[in-house]
């Protein structure tokens, strides 16, 4: 049996973004499932209804009828009244269906109470655990990279200079300095947008592993004398001690009276949003500074903000939007489109069309929050660790010596059983070997430890030059086919002439070939 | 000419030829190193037919003129993708001319030799046949199989060491027959056992699977060596001595640095058969690989600040080099740091990528092994890896039971973002999977290395 997915058109007011576009339907398709649009729904998105018909999605003017029919319902937004039509989107709901959208369980008990009541199916797009393979479906981290980066091209709007840098034939413009408290996946963002104008960015993070990535995105990483590890768990930071935040205040406000731009992305799961940029701060900034809290929904980190205004306070724009993905709705909801894409190709194993809700899939264990009238909500922590945790010291693997590294006793061994063996070689050659033969037997022993030293100086990039003229070298051996080509006995001077012949391509191709190679080899 | 200046002129030329390896060193030095080597040979080359023994000039100067044209020419001709199939076929050479060497010697009427002399001349006879034989058909093999007329895949014969022992066996055997043959009646033997030898060569390059080359070239490159020291000893000729030992013991230990890098003993590589083995259960790999467009790694190169490029043997194959060499001189143009890193093993020749990258005009200063680059991997924005996959396979550090476990590789996984060169998701040449593939910051490029680089190559702005 094939199911139909419903897309309906966001009802919340000021949402432009729609959980499908064309290339994600395209795709869902594909999986074998049938697709139907509320009309309109992808208007605000720059998607007219007729891209999507063409790839063969069904266009649905009726909102009712798009949620009676679809087994599989994608949103954005978790669900709320439909003020046009008077009802609570959760009421279109009926067992057997599937709403998979935003839904932040932990902070609307009891909207998973009503879909629970509904006798649904509902996962969260949020509780998708961060691990590694939930990554291409991690529409938190593609609606923070969005979010990032549209906080830096507010700020311009309401910053009155260039972010760059320039010398002009009317003076000298400075660059803007930016201040990113926060280096998650918007915090990272808003580093590479404002670097990216030509900004001078400065970061901060409790977490002292991002340093590395601040630095990567070309911004500097503030650090402080105190030392605390600031990471929790699934890859989020957590709350810190009194003395450390502290310590963090007194270098936002001696960075707040220098920079012209602070964005901040400070977030603790499950609590207000960490308050950081103070009033006093704010009131040191320059005047046309620029303030963009994207914590304005959790409350805010800096004490002036409205949520989803731009309060000016002192001369600062204070800009506390809530909703900077839908102010850049088609990129948002391409990418949006593309993680549920990627979580409905989990979900449908068959690609038949049918989807499976696999409670064992720490995936979707995570992402169902309320299955088929049942709460699951929270799922068990994830079996697999979302970020390496620092490797715990002496934890390395003991059965992998390191190469050429061989231990001690195994040296020695060696060792004795070479000196033995020698000695005993040594010993017979010495008591049985005629004499005429020591003379040659010590020339040979010698050749060869000048051989060992010469050769091991030989850089690894030169070792084809070096076999070819050990190739040509070896040749030598003309000498002695020289020696016996003079010989009277017929077979033997056919036998010698042969081997000048072959040993002499040897010396002349071993050469010319070493000496085209070495004339190849060039510095800059 | 006298004898005592021959003697002075084999000093000489042996000391050119020490030279010549310690030339070999830098490349600074190198070039002057093979001129001295050339030097070296020319001299002893003259003094040789310049003196008292040597009469035969008719046979002799034709036959001097001809290979000096044939191995120029061969030499000229080369590409430098196929240098380990010419550095093959000059290692059988030298082991077919000591062959003959041996046989010309035991034939000739003028050596009379007593007693122990006499043992020791004809074991030097034996000896030296012995290891001309094996590293002839051994190099015919490797030339083959380096060529791609033989199949890479080694072959497995059952009870394969004890045909090779019984071989070894049965050489001694007849080696106790010949010396104990009056006259030259000892021929049928040594006949039989150049048979045999011969065998044995074949057998054991056979028994070696195709990236295992870069320890075979190399141990037949001693092998060389050591037929050249034992005709020197028959022939009681110290240049041969000293020239056949440094050889030897050159080709000795560019196998042991190939088998280190490979973390596995000399024995087991010349056994054969790797890779074969049941009882290795390597984890399965799991996960989904990402694919990368050849217009986006150009963007990602172009926008990366340090990019490091890994070739292997499928870039040789690929003739990938000459574009390679472009694009990071249009990197380089943008102030974009590009090198590379070239692990031990890559290619089927030691420093065979170096040659390749040099014919391609990459300067050296850049190249890098891969004991100076690891440690640079995580400060790295790109990586590129063109036909390589054993050498950067993570299983080798993080699996025990993987077949290559404990092999130093490449630590390209580190790197921001790599993007591996494939033509299909086939395994590698030890057949083990590679979890790189499968890594979150791994795009893979599908198709054939060339054209995929020469699609980056025209998304790379000049």
């Amino acid at each position: 049996m094939t199911m139909m997915i419903g897309i309906p058109r966001e009802v919340h007011s000021g949402e432009r973004r729609v959980a499908a576009t064309p290339e994600s339907a395209t795709q869902l398709i594909k999986l074998g499932f049938k697709v139907s649009l509320e009309s309109g729904a992808g208007l605000q998105s720059q998607l007219a209804d007729v891209l999507y018909a063409a790839v063969g999605v069904e266009i649905v003017p009726d909102t009712r009828s798009l949620w009676s029919n679809a087994d599989i319902i994608l949103k954005v937004r978790a669900p709320e009244m439909n003020t046009l039509l008077g009802v609570d989107e959760c009421e279109l709901l009926s067992p057997g269906k599937t709403l998979i959208s935003f839904i932040w369980p932990a902070q609307n008990p009891d909207l998973l109470q009503r879909i629970k009541a509904r006798g649904a199916t509902a996962m969260a797009m949020d509780s998708i655990p961060r691990i590694s393979r939930a990554q291409k479906m991690d529409a938190l981290s593609s609606m923070a990279n969005i979010a990032g980066y549209r906080a830096i091209v507010e700020a311009a709007q309401h910053f009155g200079r260039f972010f760059t840098g320039q010398i002009t034939a009317a003076g000298k413009v400075l660059p803007a300095k930016v201040m990113v408290i926060g280096a998650g996946v918007a915090g990272l963002s808003a580093i590479g947008a404002a670097r990216s104008m030509g900004a001078i960015v400065r970061a901060f993070d409790t977490r002292p592993e991002v340093k590395q990535q601040i630095e990567s995105m070309g911004a500097e990483f503030l650090e402080m004398d105190f030392v605390e590890e600031g990471s929790g768990t699934g890859g989020y930071a957590k709350q810190m001690s009194p003395e450390f935040i502290k310590a963090e205040m007194a270098l936002f406000a001696q960075q707040a009276r220098d920079v012209d731009i602070i964005v901040t992305t400070a977030l603790i799961p499950g609590k207000p949003a960490p308050k950081l940029i103070t009033a006093e701060m704010v009131a040191s900034m320059k005047s046309g500074s620029v303030i963009v809290d994207l914590a304005a929904e959790q409350g805010g980190n800096c004490e002036c903000t409205v949520p989803g205004q731009v309060a000016v306070v002192n001369g600062v724009s204070v800009i506390g939007y809530t909703d900077l993905p839908s102010r850049l709705a088609t990129q948002s909801s391409q990418l949006y489109g593309t993680n549920l894409r990627h979580l409905l190709t989990d979900l449908t194993p068959a690609k038949d069309g049918v989807m499976v809700v696999n409670m064992e899939d720490d995936v979707i264990r995570g992402a169902t929050v309320v299955h088929n009238g049942a709460l699951t909500w929270p799922a068990p922590p994830p079996k697999v660790v979302a970020i390496a945790p620092a490797k715990p010291a002496g934890a390395m693997p003991a059965a992998a010596p390191k190469h050429g590294e061989s231990s001690a006793p195994a040296t020695v061994r060696s060792l004795v059983t070479m000196t033995v063996v020698g000695a005993l070689v040594f010993g017979f050659i010495g008591a049985y070997a005629p004499a005429a033969f020591l003379p040659h037997f010590t020339v040979f022993v010698l050749a060869c430890f000048i051989g060992y030293q010469v050769v091991w100086n030989v850089k690894p990039a030169l070792h084809t030059p070096l076999m070819s003229v050990t190739n040509a070298i070896s040749g030598i051996i003309v000498i002695g086919a020289l020696l016996q080509v003079s010989s009277s006995d017929m077979v033997v001077k056919v036998l010698a002439t042969v081997s000048v012949l072959i040993a002499t391509i040897n010396i002349s191709g071993g050469f010319r070939v070493t000496q085209r190679m070495l004339n190849m080899f060039r510095k800059d | 000419m006298i004898n005592g200046l021959m003697t002075v002129s084999y000093i000489a030329a042996a000391i050119l030829f020490i030279l010549s390896l310690g030339g070999l060193s830098q490349q600074e030095t190198a070039r002057r190193g093979n001129a001295y080597g050339a030097l070296g040979m020319a001299l002893a080359i003259f003094a040789t037919i310049l003196g008292a023994q040597v009469t035969g000039f008719t046979l002799l100067l034709p036959a001097i003129a001809v290979g000096a044209v044939v191995g120029w020419v061969l030499a000229v001709r080369v590409e430098m993708t196929q240098m380990p199939e010419l550095v093959a076929s000059l290692h059988s050479f030298v082991g077919l001319a000591a062959t003959l060497v041996g046989y010309a010697s035991y034939l000739d009427p003028h050596a009379h030799f007593e007693g122990a002399d006499k043992t020791i001349h004809e074991v030097e006879i034996f000896l030296g046949v012995f290891i001309g034989a094996i590293t002839f058909t051994g190099s015919i093999i490797a030339f083959g199989k380096l060529r791609g007329s033989i199949s890479g895949k080694p072959l497995t014969l059952p009870a394969r060491h004890w045909l090779n022992l019984a071989g070894i066996i049965a050489s001694i055997y007849l080696g106790y027959v010949f010396m104990n043959a009056e006259g030259t009646s000892g021929l049928t033997a040594l006949l039989i056992m150049t048979a045999i030898a011969f065998l044995i060569g074949v057998h054991l390059v056979m028994a070696i699977g195709g990236a295992d080359m870069p320890v075979v070239v190399s141990m037949l490159n001693s092998y060389s060596g050591w037929a050249a020291a034992a005709t020197g000893f028959m022939l009681s000729n110290d240049l041969l001595i000293v020239t056949g030992a440094l050889v030897g013991s050159s080709g000795a230990i560019l196998s042991y640095i190939m088998c280190r890098a490979m973390n596995r003993s000399f024995v087991s590589v010349i056994l054969g058969g790797f890779g074969t083995g049941g009882g290795t259960s390597a984890a399965a790999v799991e996960g989904e690989v990402v694919a990368i467009s050849a217009a986006d790694t150009g963007e990602l190169l172009t926008e990366a600040r340090e990019v490091i490029i890994v070739p292997g043997y499928g870039m040789a194959v690929a003739q990938a080099q000459g574009v390679i060499s472009e694009i990071t001189k249009r990197l380089r143009a943008k102030g974009i740091k590009v090198r590379f890193a070239i692990h031990p093993v890559a290619g089927r020749l030691p420093g065979h990528m170096n040659v390749l990258l040099a014919e391609a005009k990459v300067p050296y200063d850049i190249v890098m092994e891969m004991d100076e680059i690891n440690a640079d991997f995580p400060n790295t924005d790109a990586v590129l890896v063109v036909g390589a996959n054993d050498i950067v396979n993570p299983s080798a550090q993080d699996d025990p039971n993987s077949p290559i476990a404990g092999m130093p590789v490449l630590e390209v996984w580190k790197a921001k973002t790599v993007v591996v060169f494939k033509r299909s998701m086939a395994t590698g040449y030890a057949g083990v999977d590679n979890p790189l593939f499968f890594k979150e910051n791994t795009r893979m490029l599908f198709g054939d290395a060339k054209k995929s680089v020469d699609d980056i190559l025209a998304h790379i702005p000049a």
